[in-house]
């Protein structure tokens, strides 16, 4: 039926488990929000230096894709368990959208 | 609502398939429409050959003969080729997991009236004004000069319809990855629903580059973009790289279910456990990856440069190394086995030479500098045909012999499904063997005639023949499913004996909830492994009797689907300044979206079958299961 409900009964050892493993969780949040906010940092300093366009562009694509992936690590999870197929199938979007788009460039716009 | 064996009238009856969810009838509405696609594609198929089959022949105008062409290949594709396969997942997949139905009931009918109402969409436009004529591949710079409304039937047809099979892929992903009965593993799933998987996946990832480029082609032509004009600063190379990103997956989101069926056909018939299973999934997995970086070497006298042509040669090369494996391990499979060669087996026999002889001129294309002499010549439509007839069609005729009984619960006959084969396997070779010399010979393909002088009338004459043959199998196949319906003989759970998945451990065809309680798998091939252990239920339960939960049917999907279909007749003609196209367009997309906005406000909680009911029906299947063993046995033995 899909109505069930169920109740968890936790022993002590259990308790301070998931207590633990909580902790770690939420430390590695807050380490990445401060790397984020870094990471930004870095993004404006190199925009209001006054950089050459071929050195801003590379550099804050670059951010972005890291910023992309503290985010889906750390915030939405998919470090946690039973999140393997879902990394497999973005990955391998991610994959063909970049084969994609070098190609494009390489040999179609170059 | 409890049982699905009652009489129901003639209009009973088709109520109940405008509005099923079921992933059985979906399948059966799938192998009715992707057949009679199947049968309009040979049909063209076949005035191509009565055009050829002399020189300077006026059967067909030349403008005729490029919309035939065109609408041949784009029909045998994404008409019938893909539909009968979406069939057999359809039909076969849930079952092999265990599953009661696949994990969006309401997408899957909402896939397939998604692709019927293209496929009509773009078979009408025979009757308004013209078929699309440049080609299955639509290149930019012709299909963009083609006039008339052809390409835009194509176009918008093909949107429509390819929505469908993006909806039907995603749905059979999240069915294997969420659906499976308890013990059944990634690494114990039966190899057609491995190749379903890894199709599905590539559906997910290719039919996306199609879409945009058909967007693009739609603006150009019909909003006045100019993505591919070049006149305009548009690209008209950038088609052919959508159309073959896309392209070059299709063949396997075509060809890995046909692989799935012979793996199961290849075990089954020879009594043993697939050889290499492992290696066999690996190799599936490599196909699906290897298949997107090879798209250009249809594009090798493109101009890409050597360097490019030169990656992707290698890259092509690469693919028959995967696909070899496959080969070795089915040899290995039936290397010692206890063989019966029934039809399927006759089929899954005949399809390891011909397709090897389809991948080695392949490999030979795969050369880059060879390729610039085989190019748009008829040895390519040799070697294209020998891995599509050699492995998707040999495919299709011998899942649906296999098949059948599951399906419909009775056997088409093996006689005439010997004559099927053996008209169908000799006219094919007659018919495309010979195009590699006409290829040769220099014979330019998409033509639609030759003079006498070129020394081509002959092998062409023998090419036509071979066709005859072949539309003689197809006839006689019709007879053998007439023949069978009209008979009605019942069979019982594993009418071949020697079934090894979960689809054959359960009534054919399955009551509409599969399974009473979910099976517990126990490793490869559980039904195999219960026969063995003597287990005369050929399951073990992970679950006791109790309510089962089902979807409702719905007519919505129908609906959804005929919008778009309205929609598109009203974007094609309001180009052509009618009134009425503009009210058309919007009254098509209001009706899909109202009937979309209906769906979600109208919450459908499905319903319960009883575990009283259950008990009830159990007894229904028990007395004709006995009633069976009683009367004359069904199935092979």
């Amino acid at each position: 039926m899909a109505h069930d409900t169920h109740d968890i009964h936790r022993s002590r050892a259990e308790f301070e488990f998931i207590k633990r493993k909580r902790a770690t969780e939420m430390r590695g949040q807050l380490t990445s929000f401060a790397m984020m906010i870094f990471l930004t940092l870095i993004a404006f300093t190199v925009v209001a230096a006054d950089f050459s366009n071929y050195l801003i562009v590379p550099i804050i694509l670059l951010l972005a894709a890291i910023q992309v992936v503290l985010q889906l690590y750390n915030f939405m999870h998919m470090s946690n368990k039973g999140h393997g197929m879902m990394a497999f199938f973005m990955f391998s979007g991610i994959f063909v959208a970049f084969t994609i788009v070098l190609t494009m460039v390489t040999i179609v716009w170059w | 609502m409890s049982s699905n064996s009652q009489k129901k009238g003639f209009g009973a009856t088709i109520w109940d398939y405008l509005t099923t969810v079921d992933h059985k009838k979906i399948a059966i509405l799938y192998l009715i429409s992707g057949g009679f696609f199947f049968l309009v594609g040979g049909v063209e198929a076949m005035m191509i050959r009565i055009q050829l089959m002399k020189a300077g022949n006026d059967f067909l105008s030349a403008g005729t003969y490029n919309e035939v062409l065109t609408m041949h290949g784009t029909t045998m594709i994404f008409l019938a080729a893909m539909p009968i396969l979406l069939a057999f997942m359809n039909a076969v997949s849930p079952l092999q997991i265990g599953a009661r139905d696949v994990a969006f009931p309401f997408l899957n009918s909402l896939g397939f009236w998604l692709f019927f109402f293209g496929g009509i969409f773009l078979n009408l436009s025979w009757f308004l004004g013209g078929a699309p004529d440049a080609g299955w591949t639509n290149y930019a710079s012709l299909a963009l000069a083609s006039e008339g409304h052809g390409i835009d039937f194509y176009s918008l047809g093909l949107t429509i319809s390819g929505f469908g099979t993006l909806i039907a892929g995603i749905n059979f992903l999240v069915t294997i990855i969420n659906m499976r009965a308890p013990g059944m593993t990634y690494m114990r799933m039966p190899l057609f629903t491995w190749t379903t998987f890894v199709a599905s996946a590539l559906i997910l990832l290719a039919f996306p580059p199609l879409t945009v480029g058909i967007f693009f082609m739609v603006f150009d032509r019909l909003f006045g973009a100019n993505f591919f004009d070049v006149t305009m600063g548009g690209n008209t190379i950038i088609w052919e790289h959508f159309f073959w990103i896309f392209g070059h997956p299709e063949v396997y989101i075509l060809i890995l279910p046909a692989f799935g069926i012979f793996s199961e056909i290849f075990a089954i018939f020879s009594r043993k456990r697939l050889f290499g299973y492992t290696a066999l999934v690996f190799a599936t997995i490599l196909i699906g990856f290897y298949g997107f970086m090879v798209w250009a070497h249809h594009m090798f006298t493109v101009g890409l440069g050597p360097t490019a042509n030169a990656v992707f040669a290698l890259a092509t090369m690469i693919i028959a190394v995967p696909t070899g494996i496959k080969i070795f391990n089915w040899l290995l499979t039936i290397w010692g086995g206890n063989i019966s060669f029934t039809v399927p087996m006759i089929y899954a026999v005949a399809f390891i030479p011909s397709f090897v002889a389809g991948g080695v001129t392949g490999v030979m294309q795969a050369i880059a500098p060879l390729d610039y002499q085989l190019h748009d010549s008829y040895f390519i439509v040799a070697h294209f045909h020998y891995v599509i007839v050699g492995g998707v069609v040999l495919a299709i005729l011998a899942g649906t012999h296999l098949y059948w009984p599951k399906m419909f619960g009775t056997m088409l006959s093996e006689k005439l499904g010997k004559w099927t084969f053996w008209f169908f396997f000799i006219g094919f070779h007659l018919t495309f063997f010979i195009q590699h010399f006409l290829g040769l010979m220099g014979m330019p393909r998409r033509v639609y005639t030759f003079g006498a002088d070129q020394g081509w009338d002959l092998f062409n004459a023998i090419s036509s023949a071979g066709a005859l043959l072949m539309a003689i199998g197809v006839i006689i196949l019709l007879v053998n499913v007439v023949m069978t319906v009209v008979k009605g003989e019942r069979v019982g759970n594993d009418p071949w004996g020697d079934g090894r998945t979960l689809e054959w451990a359960i009534p054919s065809p399955p009551p509409f909830y599969n399974f009473a309680q979910t099976p517990l798998v126990r490793g490869l091939d559980p039904y195999w492994i219960e026969k063995m252990e003597g287990n005369k239920e050929g399951m073990v339960y992970a679950e006791p009797l109790g309510d089962i939960h089902m979807p409702n049917g719905s007519f919505i999907p129908f609906v959804i689907s005929l919008g778009m279909f309205i929609a598109a007749f009203g974007a094609m003609y309001h180009t052509d300044g009618h009134a009425w196209a503009l009210p058309v367009l919007i009254g098509g997309l209001a009706i899909t979206f109202g009937s979309m906005l209906v769906r979600s406000l109208k919450d459908d909680l499905g319903f319960h079958v009883t575990k009283e009911e259950l008990i009830a029906d159990n007894e229904r299947i028990q007395r004709e299961a006995r009633a069976l063993e009683g009367g004359k046995k069904g199935g092979l033995k």
